[in-house]
């Protein structure tokens, strides 16, 4: 096709065939197979499919992919570097901030954008800034607990 | 051969989405399984009490004592390259069985805890087991797997000493080999499973190590492949992605109970790649990808005829109309006559309690892949039962329960929300016709619609306390909810409790700790209005009239470090106190509270749970499972709740069914009492029963009002 969509994820260019008001969220799910993002609710309800897009957190069941073209996308795939755990992941790792895990890319994905813009978050900004994130399983202590955390790692390397 | 399992225990009423069904013995060959997993040595674990490992049924109350069939319940594998892998039916939903089953395994063989792997739930290659419920996983499979693990560490004695010419006796396991100290040589495991094809049956004995020895059970171990959850890599069902596979999707009702009265899809079979499927009531298509799959339904023209149905406003009265009352002692127990105890006291408090419909709401929907290749059926979906799954599908396919495969990816959470095969058999159906792999993953609309529900209850309690405060009379009455945790664990001379059966009105089953949440709402928020009566502090009156030294023991370990009795020191501040115990271990729980006088709102300020549940296995993953069901029991209390009318839930989405979130969440402190002289009890469900009756009997002490329907805040708290 001509005038194909493109998008660039994770530093990586794509073709999109889905149409351009396809959610982001299944173009990067079932056709490009970057299935870190999770499906929660479709609504932006949840925040289990959380994508940095531009370096901000969005939603990413909320943006048709057409919207994402010529923006950088970042997924959960994209933290790593060469096999070095982004600090937010490895804060996860430790502080045991997961039970199913089914919320972690979206847990993760938001607070990498939260201490992009603030590096030092107090309790209450964590807190007004994840509340858009779903765990059912009740590990709310535990991921606020990481995101200082990772606050600490970030700012030592720095 | 076993003929039916199931008839030899009975189910909690409460577990209305499980089917009767025949339970087939695991028939897995020996060469077979040597095939799979390579040379080594094999240790099958027979029981005795086989009933007890394939648990459904937890504590005596719930089934009936007969002497039953033995069967394998647990395997081991010792590899040629020394790791040794684990074999169970149970599912890892989230609640960390995985890595508490490999440090069990890692502590009673004596190797490394990274040498142990652990499969879990998949029909080909692990053992029978009824499914992951009931928090019977640490008290059934600990032991089992401490039995083959022990069995095991003989085993290579044998062959250690088969090798060396000596006797058995004095050969040393340890650090993952055998050792003679006589002579100072050793062999690894790895190196005595060379080139063996050994199996070997054990009896269930109990040669186990006891808590106090324990090396690496005991420790809080990280959740093993964290790394794979921290990167996204881990694939749950709704990640995979077979070859060739379709999204499949199905047409809903617009109502509970609708039948199809006219169908077209013609328009959607012209559609290029599309696959439809019409079966009865059932419409639906799969397609090569998922918008595909909406645009071919909405292109579908269909009719329903639908029924009148009752509604959320009325649910109540119909359920304390309906109850079918049966004398059977299953069902009533009685002590003494509480009509004299309730005639000889020296006040009375009677009360009526309800409890609301709620959601398991999982994040990972439920979701199954289904593939077929020579008439056989292989499923991988989020499921706490794969061998009822797997039943339930060669049913429905009229093919053999041998060509049936379920295998059970680590799940996003379950709940108690997942043990029926749904999805499983949607996508079975339309992988069948499509002749290519499907994929069904539910929408949070379809999970909040046709999922089933925790049921709704209504509770009677009629109550009578001497003038010293101790308990004359206990009359307990639960309809429809269920009967976990009915009994009063108080002391009381004359008491009845009975359990009064509804006939479904929405789709309903398990959910955490089933009928024990609504159960201990009802007895300890009144327990607390007894104890105003009586003029007495909450905790003292719970002591007075507790004996159960466990019992007592968890009020006294959440009450210390909360501070009970507190003195308010703000406008709106309340404390609440409630306990319970169920499932074989013990909670207490303190809670304050905030009330906003002008609007109402209830805020949580502090929970201070105790937990005791025997030996701990491992307090890190314990810790995780007792926060989380304060935070997911604090949903229930408050704000979480199903409205429906005519056959339709009218929240379906998290914008409308509200769950906790972090806003929600209060200052938990878990306690943790490790009784290492107490065989170990499951972890998964008893923490989330005491929390709403301590919340509640806070705002009453904030407030004084005083709530008896979950949830009790939905809209805050009216003072006025």
């Amino acid at each position: 096709m001509a005038n194909a969509l493109e998008i660039e994820v994770n530093g990586k260019r794509y073709p999109v065939k889905y149409p351009p008001d396809t959610p982001l969220l299944y173009v990067l799910r079932d056709e490009l197979g970057l299935t870190g993002s999770k499906y929660g609710c479709g609504e932006g309800q949840c925040g289990a499919c959380t994508v940095l897009i531009g370096g901000a957190p969005r939603r990413s069941c909320q943006i048709p992919v057409s919207a994402a073209a010529g923006k950088a996308v970042t997924t959960i795939e994209g933290l790593e570097k060469d096999g070095k755990l982004h600090p937010v992941q490895q804060a996860f790792l430790e502080a045991g901030a997961f039970q199913c895990a089914y919320c972690t890319s979206g847990m993760i994905m938001s607070s990498v954008g939260l201490l992009q813009n603030n590096p030092n978050p107090s309790q209450m900004d964590i807190v007004q800034f994840l509340q858009g994130n779903i765990c059912r399983c009740g590990t709310h202590p535990r991921i606020i607990e990481a995101v200082h955390r990772a606050a600490k790692m970030m700012q030592e390397h720095m | 051969m076993i003929s039916d399992l199931t008839s030899k225990f009975v189910l909690e009423p409460e577990r209305y989405e499980f089917q009767a069904g025949a339970i087939h013995q695991f028939e897995l060959a020996r060469r077979d399984f040597f095939k799979l997993l390579g040379a080594g040595i094999a240790i099958f674990a027979m029981t005795k009490d086989a009933l007890a490992a394939q648990e459904t049924a937890p504590g005596h109350r719930s089934f009936h004592n007969e002497e039953l069939p033995k069967e394998i319940s647990a395997w081991l594998h010792i590899g040629e390259d020394g790791i040794v892998t684990g074999f169970t039916g149970k599912a890892e939903i989230g609640q960390n069985i995985r890595t508490a089953l490999a440090q069990t395994i890692a502590d009673e063989l004596h190797v490394p805890f990274e040498s142990v792997r652990v499969v879990t739930a998949d029909t080909a290659l692990t053992p029978f087991d009824a499914g992951t419920f009931g928090s019977r996983t640490t008290p059934t499979m600990t032991p089992q797997f401490r039995r083959v693990a022990a069995a095991a560490r003989e085993v290579l004695q044998g062959v250690a000493a088969k090798e060396w010419n000596v006797p058995v006796e004095g050969l040393v396991a340890a650090d993952a080999k055998i050792t003679d100290p006589a002579s100072g040589r050793s062999l690894r495991y790895a190196e005595l499973a060379q080139g063996k094809t050994l199996a070997l049956n054990i009896p269930a004995e109990d040669p186990v190590t006891p808590a106090a020895q324990w090396k690496i059970a005991g420790k809080p171990i990280p959740k093993v492949d964290g790394r794979a959850f921290v990167t996204g890599r881990h694939k749950y069902t709704p990640d995979l992605r077979p070859e060739g596979m379709l999204f499949g999707k199905v047409l809903r009702p617009p109502s509970f109970g609708a039948t199809l009265t006219t169908c077209d899809d013609s328009a959607a079979k012209a559609m290029s790649g599309v696959v439809i499927v019409r079966d009865g009531d059932f419409v639906g298509a799969a397609t090569p990808s998922p918008h595909e799959a909406q645009k071919a339904l909405d292109a579908i023209r269909v009719q329903w005829k639908e029924v009148p149905q009752i509604s959320n406003k009325e649910i109540f009265a119909y359920l304390r109309q309906n109850g079918v009352s049966k004398s059977d002692d299953r069902y009533r127990k009685e002590k003494g006559s509480v009509e004299e105890g309730l005639a000889g006291a020296t006040h009375r408090a009677d009360a009526t309690y309800t409890v609301a419909y709620i959601a398991h709401a999982p994040l990972e929907p439920r979701a199954a892949v289904a593939q077929w290749a020579d008439g056989k059926l292989t499923v991988w979906t989020g499921t706490q039962r794969p061998f009822a799954n797997r039943d339930e599908l060669a049913d429905i396919f009229h093919i053999p329960e041998s060509n049936v495969r379920v295998i059970v990816p680590d799940t996003g959470s379950a709940y108690g929300g997942k043990h029926t095969s749904d999805a499983a058999i949607e996508a079975a159906r339309l992988a069948r016709a499509a002749g290519r792999p499907v994929k069904v993953v539910w929408t949070r609309e379809e999970e909040f619609t046709w999922a089933y529900f925790r049921p709704a209850g209504v509770i009677e309690v009629k109550s009578g306390i001497a003038a010293d405060g101790k308990l004359t009379a206990w009359d307990f009455h639960n309809y429809h909810s269920g009967m976990s945790g009915i009994e009063t664990p108080y002391d009381v001379p004359n008491q009845r409790t009975q359990y009064h059966a509804v006939p479904l009105i929405l789709r309903s089953g398990s959910y955490r700790g089933l009928a024990a949440t609504a159960n201990h709402f009802a007895r300890e928020t009144h327990m607390d209005a007894l104890a105003r009566v009586a003029q007495m502090d909450p905790l003292e009156f719970r002591l007075k009239n507790a004996s159960d030294p466990r019992f007592r023991n968890v009020l006294d370990a959440a009450a210390r470090p909360f501070g009970w009795p507190r003195k308010k020191t703000q406008k709106g501040q309340g404390f609440g106190i409630a306990a319970g115990n169920e499932k074989g271990s013990y909670v207490a729980t303190c809670a304050e509270v905030a009330v906003d006088r002008a609007s109402g709102a209830v805020r949580v300020v502090r929970v201070v749970e105790a937990f005791e549940c025997g030996a701990i296995i491992n307090p890190d993953g314990l810790r995780n499972q007792v926060v989380g069901a304060i935070i997911q029991g604090l949903g229930g209390a408050l704000f979480e709740a199903m409205a429906f009318e005519n056959g339709r839930i009218k929240n379906p989405h998290f914008a409308t069914y509200r769950v906790p979130r972090f806003r929600d969440v209060p200052e938990i402190e878990a306690i943790l009492l490790d009784r290492k002289d107490i065989p170990s009890a499951g972890a998964g469900e008893t923490p989330i029963m005491a929390v709403a009756p301590a919340i509640g009997n806070a705002i009453f002490d904030a407030t004084g009002v005083r709530l008896n329907h979950l949830p009790m805040a939905p809209d805050g708290v009216r003072t006025s």
